[in-house]
């Protein structure tokens, strides 16, 4: 993120484009519904889906109450997590606590909910087919207040230690990205595979509906990342352009190296590929010109492909490949901001990328973040979803994963076309 | 009366409708199948990993004779099902006790 330093003043365009970003990056949780739904099989699409929408009604809750407050209000102590003056979002309408923006505070404070919402909703495709609707719901609302909250605050809050220590994160290569891969990599762990995995293939049911989902993300991905500016000028139109370029290179490199290695170009490596660019170039949409944006897209795409074979070699079945795209993509990106971060495309590059010049000092606060981050979400959230295992239970039962969680956990199916399937009548 | 039933590859679905329609073969009845025969399956590659499909998509067709017209509808639709590549599929025959037009109630030859 890019702190202004100039007194706060309202200015009508960026208050406007604020809340465009806001409503960009909420659609991004049903865009990422509709990408997760049609990966897996059709008795647990309606399931799928439900997850990341309920995500949204959940996150906003545990955000508003106390999340926002651990998150950004003024630091309770060594940097590490936020005061609770913020409770009930108090205060919040006043002021940001060391941020001057130039747009109403309750604008940063919705903007900040949808990523929230969005790192959350990203962890169910680890756990795809097997939870619990209720264990669901009550893991995501811990874990948005336990793991997610304090890592926000850890880099973005003016506070946080890892904002002082200089990580440049824009807008979330660790908070969301490494945060949710390696959040999905301790889910799939505690919760074990689907029944079945790996010898069963599981091949996606509705690849249109994935594509969909591809589309919509990276729509609301320009809101996510040009937002993350926190105002409407030469550094959102940077972020935007990035942005674009990382998803092309992200599909690009996949579909090439893809295409050599099996023979075809799939319409899922062309959604996973740009997806795996625009996770790229999410810690980096702010630092980079466009040239490193398109080659860091590039090997996301090729290095995140390779990493989607890690799950059959060390047995953990992330089902929809959180920690190939989101954690490699994440990690990747937060180490180019050390190699390509430049000081023409943003002031506050103190440190210009290694190979502008500058040296190893950014790398190197990079590589710090990446490791905090990742240490920190995967033993939070393993934490986390052990204690739930053991007490609620995480999983289904066998006979309802069988049966779909469609039917299982809502009483619904997300296709019902013969004529047999609508001979209910009432008694 | 005889019952046939084909399973052919799903392109050539309508060049077998085509043929039965030339030597004046008036229903049919079609139908999804997946299944294997001595081709067994083939392989995919998902997410990296390599699996065996057993199953192979194909499509059943159904056709009632009178007992003389068999011979002729099973030439017809083995010559337009095959290509001469593994997978072109079977065709078999059953006797069929009795056969009633729903409308009329006519049986037998005549319901055919």
């Amino acid at each position: 993120m890019y702190f202004l330093t100039e007194t706060a003043q309202i200015n009508s365009g960026d208050t406007a484009w604020m809340i465009l970003c806001t409503a960009l990056v909420l659609l991004m949780t049903p865009g990422l519904a509709f990408f997760y739904a049609g990966m897996v099989r059709s008795k647990h699409a309606l399931a799928m889906i439900m997850q990341s929408f309920v995500t949204i009604a959940i996150v906003s809750v545990t955000w508003v109450t106390v999340g926002y407050s651990l998150a950004f209000d003024t630091d309770a102590g060594g940097g590490l997590i936020g005061g609770l003056h913020m409770v009930g979002l108090a205060h919040a309408e006043t002021a940001v606590p060391g941020l001057h923006l130039t747009f109403p505070p309750l604008a940063f404070v919705t903007f900040q909910m949808m990523f929230a919402v969005l790192t959350a909703a990203l962890l169910s495709g680890a756990s795809a087919d097997r939870m619990r609707f209720g264990a669901f719901v009550t893991f995501i609302a811990i874990w948005s207040i336990v793991v997610y909250a304090p890592l926000a605050h850890w880099v973005w809050s003016p506070d946080g230690w890892l904002n002082k220590a200089g990580l440049l994160d824009f807008a979330g290569g660790t908070v969301v990205e490494i945060c949710s891969g390696a959040s999905a990599l301790a889910l799939a762990l505690v919760i074990g595979p689907r029944r079945g995995w790996p010898k069963e293939m599981m091949a996606p049911h509705n690849l249109p509906l994935t594509l969909l989902g591809a589309g919509l993300l990276w729509f609301g991905w320009i809101g996510f990342n040009a937002g993350s500016a926190l105002s409407a000028g030469y550094l959102a139109a940077s972020a935007a352009l990035v942005t674009h370029l990382s998803g092309v290179g992200g599909m690009i490199g996949w579909l090439v190296l893809e295409k050599r290695l099996t023979g075809k170009a799939t319409t899922l490596g062309a959604a996973s590929g740009a997806v795996a660019g625009l996770v790229a170039i999410t810690p980096a949409a702010g630092f980079l010109s466009p040239l490193p944006a398109l080659l860091l897209g590039a090997t996301a795409g090729v290095v995140s492909l390779f990493a989607i074979r890690l799950k059959f070699r060390f047995r953990y079945d992330d089902s929809l490949d959180v920690v190939a795209v989101h954690y490699v993509g994440g990690f990747i990106g937060t180490l180019f901001v050390g190699l390509f971060a430049a000081a023409a495309v943003n002031p506050a590059v103190r440190h210009q990328g290694l190979l502008l010049g500058g040296g190893f000092t950014q790398i190197a606060r990079q590589g710090l973040g990446v490791l905090t981050a990742t240490t920190f979400a995967f033993t939070l959230t393993y934490v986390i979803a052990w204690v739930l295992r053991a007490t609620i239970g995480l999983r289904v039962e066998p006979d309802a994963e069988i049966e779909g969680l469609d039917s299982s956990q809502h009483a619904e199916g997300a296709y019902e076309f013969t004529a047999t399937s609508s001979l209910g009548r009432t008694s | 009366m005889k019952l046939i039933t084909a399973i052919v590859k799903p392109f050539k679905m309508s060049d077998v409708r085509d043929a039965l329609r030339d030597i004046d073969v008036v229903g049919l009845t079609v139908s999804d199948a997946q299944g294997y025969g001595r081709q067994r399956g083939h392989t995919e590659v998902y997410r990296g990993a390599e699996y065996q499909i057993d199953f192979v998509p194909k499509i059943r067709m159904e056709v009632l004779t009178e007992d003389n017209d068999a011979a002729r509808v099973i030439e017809s639709i083995v010559s337009a099902a095959r290509t001469g590549k593994i997978g072109d599929g079977k065709v078999w025959v059953q006797d069929v006790e009795e056969v009633v037009r729903v409308r009329t109630g006519e049986r037998g030859p005549a319901a055919i």
